[in-house]
């Protein structure tokens, strides 16, 4: 199959130009006005950006608070990857499906998924669609094509892969995007994914979220390739390494992989450099091993303020506009949070549903056992 | 002595097989400078040095890949899976390796590595933070299972097994690492693999329990009434090899057993101990053999404490055994 936008599969030094960081938004949040032009997002769509990047900020500073209160058993960020989840996300089209790793929940509510349901699966309560089986930060919708993730690291990539054989099987105009994180390019599954998808050309996207840390174990002791973006090379496959704060650059790379994945081109990986802000979890406490003077210096890169200040000169928005949208969002969190909070856990007999497409009598019985001695539904247990 | 936690226990007796031990190498994700997620290898490094402790890249498979062939070559690696739900990218090469090398190779490739990995419920962890896949290794011939459930047992159990010739997976109950405390000897002392331990003497029902269900057991025992029934609790320790006498033992005085066991109920280890004490003791049980376990689901986040065996359902479980 010819493809009209050529993906050429390069080889890699160690000083190929192609390996620096594709960037658009610098650090002051300065950019080419013709490069921001040519990406064709108008002043609604850059605007919409910017909300999906800040609810994500503005989730996980109430998240986390209410986790350290104990109102919710376990958090995750996504602090300082914002760009990379927005930007990736915003290229895809409707029918696009994203199988994600564990920070893109922000994709997740970005491309459709109501906050309060998000909300109900981080309280695991009876509006949860997933009927509090999974543990917080854990989301899946079919509307929003995100498929329900897991916790186990690299096994979604292979999933990906064969979603995107089924689709083009299938002749469905559309493509899937595989996320990871640094660590997962270290697993099995990681390198069955992009060899299959290698092999088979299919549609799909490979986006790397390089924060640098695989809870405390740095980037380098997951692989001595020069950057995450050589593995491609051995699979076959075109690969852009990005800024991955920088949401436009994330938007651009991503354009370009799914037009190519469109066109018969087959899969592409991306490498989106970043940085993990906060702990890994709200189980975890990185002053233990990392130095956080870099993490410090990370600030200045915020993927945030680099928008705000485009906004600003665009005319988009203001500051006086920035913290108007900011405390509006943080409302909304907190009232969505305050009204699932009074939304019970899920009843009993969720135990056994879902197991198999229909319960069958052992899990009865199993329940039946229980019912006598159980605490429920007496109303919602705390959480933590 | 000092009173110690599970943690605690663990990180001792490594630490005391290293420094007796220079064959014995810690690796995992995380167990180097941070000392792992749970601590357990915490200060190790600074001790050993990161030739003999090390983070890995993140692949459990590596881990254990990469464990075996050191083991092959006469090393013994102790590698840490972070939690027992991540063992499976390792699954092939526990079962069709590390399992199988001394047999295929007729002894002339021993394998020796003990996988540690904590496991269980209860900690508010959903389904990959909480399962217990004993079961699927206890199958696997070749294996040692062993599962303590207070710090002098990890302690004692987790030396042997490093100084035993057989490759061991050493499940530690993460429910009770820091809230299961005791004396816990210093230096050098070993829990022979393969002994169980009586709890709790009695004549009324035999309860068979291991890990953190110990403890639900003993609540059931001491708060919930079971005591009346005089029940007489074994804390198995090592699944494989299985004291099979103690449990035969116990049975034969009883006539009535109870075996409580958190994972999934259908070919849990439990049916095991079941089936042993049907074809050995039938004839001395005055009352049906009774499972208390999990139920035959995926492990669920909000309503895990319904899912576990409660001290109430064991309780009940001791009671309508010693009654029937
Ligand atoms: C198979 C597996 N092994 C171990 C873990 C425990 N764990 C959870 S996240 C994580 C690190 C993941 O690092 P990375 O892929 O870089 O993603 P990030 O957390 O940085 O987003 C580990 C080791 C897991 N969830 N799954
Ligand atoms: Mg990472």
């Amino acid at each position: 199959m010819s493809c009209p936008i050529p993906g050429e599969v390069r080889p890699l030094a160690e000083d190929d130009p192609a390996l620096q960081l594709r960037q658009i938004l610098n650090e002051e949040g300065e950019a080419d006005a013709g490069a921001v032009a040519a990406l064709g997002l108008g002043r609604q769509e850059l605007l919409r950006l910017y909300r999906g990047m800040l609810l994500i900020r503005v989730m996980d500073e109430r998240l986390m608070s209410l986790q350290r209160q104990g109102r919710i058993g376990f958090y995750g960020e996504a602090r300082g990857q914002e760009a990379t989840i927005i930007g990736t996300a915003a290229a895809l089209g409707e029918r696009d499906y994203i199988v994600p790793a564990l920070r893109e929940a922000g994709a997740a509510i970005f491309r459709g998924l109501p906050l309060r349901l998000y909300i109900a699966q981080i309280l695991g309560n009876a509006n949860d669609v997933c009927k509090g089986h999974q543990m917080p930060c854990h989301p899946g919708t079919r509307a929003a094509r995100y498929v329900t993730m897991s916790s186990c690291v690299g096994t979604q990539l292979p999933h990906a892969t064969g979603m995107a054989y089924a689709m083009r099987l299938t002749g469905d105009e559309a493509i899937v995007v595989g996320y990871l994180g640094d660590g997962a390019t270290a697993q099995a599954d990681f390198h069955v994914a992009l060899n299959f998808a290698g092999v088979w050309r299919v549609p799909v996207v490979f986006v790397c979220q390089n924060n640098q840390w695989a809870i405390s174990t740095p980037v380098t002791l997951q692989s001595a390739a020069p950057t995450l973006a050589h593995r491609a090379v051995a699979y076959g496959m075109p690969w852009a390494r990005v800024d991955g704060n920088d949401v436009l650059a994330c938007y651009a790379v991503m354009r370009e992989a799914r037009m190519r994945a469109l066109a018969g081109g087959g899969p592409t990986f991306i490498e989106a450099l970043t940085y993990r802000m906060g702990a890994h979890s709200s189980s975890d406490d990185p002053s233990r091993y990392r130095d956080e003077s870099v993490t410090e210096a990370w600030r200045s890169k915020d993927p945030l303020r680099r928008v705000e200040r485009l906004l600003e000169r665009m005319g988009i928005l203001d500051a006086a506009g920035v913290a108007a949208l900011r405390a509006s969002l943080d409302d909304e969190v907190r009232e969505t949070v305050a009204a699932e909070e009074q939304v019970g856990p899920p009843p009993l007999r969720s135990l056994v549903e879902d197991v198999f497409h229909a319960v069958p009598p052992h899990l009865e019985e199993q329940l039946a056992e229980l019912l006598p001695l159980s605490r429920q539904p007496v109303g919602a247990r705390t959480h933590g | 002595m000092p009173v110690w936690n599970i943690i605690q226990a663990v990180n001792d007796a490594l630490r005391v097989e290293m420094r007796r031990d220079p064959r014995v190498v810690v690796m995992g994700e995380d167990v180097g400078k941070f000392g792992g997620v749970f601590r357990a290898t915490s200060g190790l490094q600074e001790e050993f040095g990161v030739e003999r402790v090390f983070d890995t890249p993140l692949s459990e498979g590596g881990i254990i890949g990469t464990a075996i062939g050191m083991a092959l070559y006469g090393l013994r690696p102790v590698p840490e899976i972070q939690f027992a739900d991540f063992i499976f990218p390792a699954f092939d090469q526990i079962v069709n390796e590390l399992a199988k090398f001394r047999y295929r190779s007729g002894g002339e490739y021993p394998c020796k590595v003990v996988i540690r990995t904590p496991y269980g419920g209860g900690i508010r962890g959903g389904h990959y933070h909480s399962q217990s896949p004993e079961a699927y290794f206890a199958h696997t011939p070749g294996l040692k299972v062993v599962i303590p459930s207070n710090p002098y047992d990890a302690k004692g159990l987790l030396i042997a097994a490093i100084r035993d010739e057989d490759p061991v997976l050493f499940l530690e109950p993460k429910r009770v690492y820091r809230a299961a405390r005791g004396e816990v000897p210093e230096g050098d002392y070993t829990v022979p693999l393969g002994q169980a331990k009586v709890v709790r003497e009695g004549q009324g029902v035999t309860v068979l329990c291991y890990g953190a269900m110990v403890h639900t057991v003993m609540e059931a025992v001491d708060k919930q009434g079971a005591a009346e029934y005089d029940p007489e609790v074994i804390d198995l320790r090592t699944l494989v090899p299985l004291d099979t006498e103690a449990v035969l033992g116990s049975v034969r005085k009883t006539g009535r057993v109870v075996i409580v066991y958190e994972a999934p109920k259908t070919c849990g280890y439990g049916a095991e101990l079941a089936a042993l004490i049907a074809e050995k003791a039938l004839l001395h049980l005055e009352a049906p053999i009774a499972r208390v376990a999990g139920l035959d689901t995926p492990f669920p986040y909000t309503l895990e404490l319904e899912y576990l065996p409660s001290p109430e359902r064991i309780a009940r479980a001791i009671a309508n055994t010693a009654r029937f």
